[in-house]
């Protein structure tokens, strides 16, 4: 199998694909072909992939569904689960890092603070360490039927976006806590999620399309989420970090993210540089990790 | 060319079989050797070394199927039907050539994909609908149905982890039976559930099959095959070898198997039994001398040498007959025409007579069967076969359509008028 692959090539209402091109109107055609491939991911096939998807948006959505159903089965105090998660880690770094080791928190209270950090960061983080399991776990549905494999990695983050929602409501009492009334930069919040979302679904998919083959990475994502974690100014704010280190700071799309929440949750002018950055870097992993996914796709059924 | 359902150009699949390293005899030894060898592994996992070797699972295999057309897949465990079926489900990829699917596709290469055991049967339904590509308002249309079909009832909103086998094979498949696809591939989902639910699936397939849909159907049920086929493909060792017929694919499906090269009676080991009376040759012979092949309505003889251990008392001898797809379709035997044998020389032949072969056109075979004073003596399965050729068996010329039957037998009709009673 060495260097000669296949994919599945153009799958649409075409019919130009036909060598008899005579197929009835409106017919779905699928074209199984030898080597296409191998071409990284041509233009033209990539309009009829994202109608493939289209197609299957609602298995995307049953996949999300079914995701968190699933979670809460069984369980006693069942979301309430999503809402804990954030809070408690709220509560211990306010703890540690606010009370005893006394960081700075831009002027506001350490728990706000934190939390608008946290808010993006447990979205990425759960996003992506679930992502990545998501493809080795679901192998039995791979070797069985087709479908865009893109929405088993995919439906993590969409079940972390709810989980998003359900933590942002809490950040909303949070707020009226500590009478913080937002501002006209709020409005930047949805661009923020969205590039949150496109950082957590590629580096989702590469992770998941690498853990299928070497099963190492099982053990390697958690660790590398918590390094991330220390390298993303969650607990911290950027402005402690020294003036000559900020730029390696800034190569981590989440350290514009994690800003552009603050800025946008706490009323603040946002770094508009930073968030352009965050914006290249964000759209950059989501390219670099989809594509790596749709090069493994073909082979999926075959190694998982 | 343009119009078919399927159309399978010069397709092959090629896969490298893992060379398995030997297996570590203690946890050091795994644990230095795991250690020492990420480089390795890594060259393997990246399938840059060339330790494996490589095997084609399926070769250059084309073929059409038109639309509406119900073809059958069959061949040996390995053959390659499985690895085409996910070629052409999107599965997995051809490493060679291409296929055009014309139509919407289903693919049911296992039943009850995606089901979720946390999940209940409502629940279930409406995943495993989505999964086998139906939309959400079409699973909606179709509840009551599937609900109906897979006898689930009460238990809809239970946990699936709570079900019989027998529920969840049901649910699984009735999910799958109500896909309207245009083109459906399936590989054999038959071979689950209780023999009455099978009866259910293969009406149900039935259904789909006359619906004019196209169906490429791969099974080791061949009797199923023949049903429901119109053509059949026979694969072996990952190549198209047949393609055409169902009746001449089953045969040489059937006649490839054990019959080349298979030892003379007197030699087979497959045989059970205290021995203390072997069947050693059998011919078969019809009134004009010995034959392979009957007329239907001939008169027809088989003869059984045997050796025993010196003189026997109360013999029995059956002999059942089989189609070639194993069903049974008489049996003869001693115990029930003439009587055991009471005594038997050592060395002999024993002679069955049936007149007027009933048997319809096919190829058949027997088991050679004895018991020695109630003990099983000597049993050979498929000891030989013959062919039967369509023959004048109502001495009218005319005999029943193919299809109706296994075999024919006398019978007579007349009317009674009725008198108006008073």
């Amino acid at each position: 199998m060495t260097g000669s692959g296949a994919t599945f090539g153009a799958v649409g209402r075409s019919q130009a694909a036909l060598p008899g091109g005579r197929a009835p109107v409106g017919q779905e055609t699928v074209v199984i072909e030898a080597g296409a491939g191998r071409r990284w991911s041509a233009i033209a096939s990539l309009k009829s992939q994202l109608r493939e998807l289209w197609r299957f948006r609602e298995l995307l959505y049953f996949f999300v569904w079914r995701d968190i159903k699933v979670r809460y089965k069984q369980t006693v105090i069942g979301a309430a689960w999503a809402l804990l998660q954030p809070l408690c880690a709220m509560a211990i770094f306010s703890l540690i890092f606010g009370r005893f080791a006394k960081m700075p928190s831009d002027g506001v209270p350490y728990p706000v603070f934190v939390y608008a950090g946290l808010l993006p960061w447990t979205f990425l983080a759960n996003a992506v360490s679930q992502a990545s399991l998501s493809l080795v776990n679901q192998a039995r549905l791979l070797t069985k039927v087709y479908f865009p494999r893109l929405f088993i990695p995919a439906a993590t983050v969409g079940v972390g976006l709810v989980d998003f929602g359900l933590s942002f409501g809490v950040y909303v009492g949070l707020m009226l806590w500590y009478g913080h009334t937002p501002g006209i930069s709020i409005l930047l919040l949805p661009l923020l999620v969205v590039l949150t979302a496109m950082t957590a679904l590629g580096c989702g998919v590469l992770l998941a399309s690498i853990t299928v083959v070497y099963r190492d990475f099982r053990i390697v994502v958690p660790f590398l989420v918590q390094v991330w974690l220390y390298l993303s100014p969650v607990v911290y704010p950027v402005t402690i970090i020294p003036e000559q280190y900020r730029w390696i700071m800034v190569l981590n799309p989440m350290t514009g993210i994690i800003a552009g929440f603050r800025a946008a949750l706490l009323n603040r002018s946002p770094d508009w540089t930073a968030l352009a950055l965050a914006t290249l870097l964000a759209a950059g992993i989501l390219a670099v990790g989809v594509g790596y996914f749709r090069r493994t796709e073909r082979r999926l059924a075959d190694i998982a | 060319m343009g119009t078919a359902a399927i159309c399978v150009e010069h397709v092959g699949k090629q896969y490298r079989i893992g060379v398995r390293a030997a297996a570590r005899r203690s946890f050091g030894e795994a644990l230095v050797h795991a250690l020492g060898a990420p480089l390795r592994r890594l060259r393997a996992l990246r399938g840059a070394s060339e330790g494996g070797d490589l095997f084609w699972a399926l070769r250059d295999v084309s073929f059409e199927v038109q639309p509406g057309e119900v073809v059958g897949v069959i061949g040996r465990n390995g053959a390659g039907k499985s690895t085409l079926l996910k070629i052409l489900a999107r599965i997995t990829e051809p490493t060679t050539g291409r296929a055009t699917l014309r139509g919407r596709l289903a693919s049911l290469l296992e039943v009850g994909t995606g089901f979720h055991p946390e999940l209940t049967g409502r629940e279930n339904i409406y995943l495993n609908g989505a999964i086998l590509g139906m939309k959400k308002a079409e699973i909606r249309r179709h509840f009551d149905q599937i609900v109906d079909f897979a006898e689930i009832g009460r238990f809809l909103d239970t946990p699936v982890k709570h079900y019989s086998s027998g529920m969840y094979v049901r649910l699984a498949f009735a999910v799958a039976a109500h896909l309207e696809p245009d083109i459906l591939l399936v590989d054999e989902v038959l071979a689950v559930g209780d023999a009455l639910f099978q009866q259910k699936c293969l009406g149900t397939m039935r259904d789909v099959a006359s619906s004019g849909r196209t169906v490429l159907f791969v099974s080791h049920n061949l009797a199923a095959v023949e049903g429901l086929c119109q053509r059949a493909l026979l694969l072996e060792r990952g190549r198209l070898t047949f393609c055409g017929q169902v009746a001449p694919a089953l045969q040489r499906y059937l006649s490839g198997a054990p019959a080349a090269g298979q030892p003379s009676l007197r030699e087979r080991t497959d045989r059970s039994g205290n021995q203390r009376l072997r069947f050693t040759g059998l011919r078969f012979c019809a009134p004009a001398g010995q034959t392979d092949t009957f007329l239907t309505g001939q008169d027809f003889r088989l003869e059984m040498d045997y050796e025993a251990q010196g003189r026997l008392r109360h013999v029995s001898v059956s002999v059942p007959f089989f189609t070639l797809l194993g069903q049974s379709v008489f049996v003869t035997w001693t115990r029930v025409s003439d009587g055991d044998f009471e005594t038997l020389p050592p060395r002999g032949t024993f002679i069955l007579e049936i007149p007027r072969l009933p048997l319809r056109a096919g190829t058949y075979t027997v088991n050679l069967y004895c018991e020695v004073n109630g003990l099983l003596a000597d049993w050979v399965k498929e000891a030989a076969r013959f062919h039967v050729v369509e023959g004048d068996y109502f001495g009218s010329g005319r005999m029943p359509p193919a299809g109706h039957g296994l075999i024919v037998v006398d019978h007579r009709f007349s009317y009674e008028e009725a008198h108006a009673l008073a």
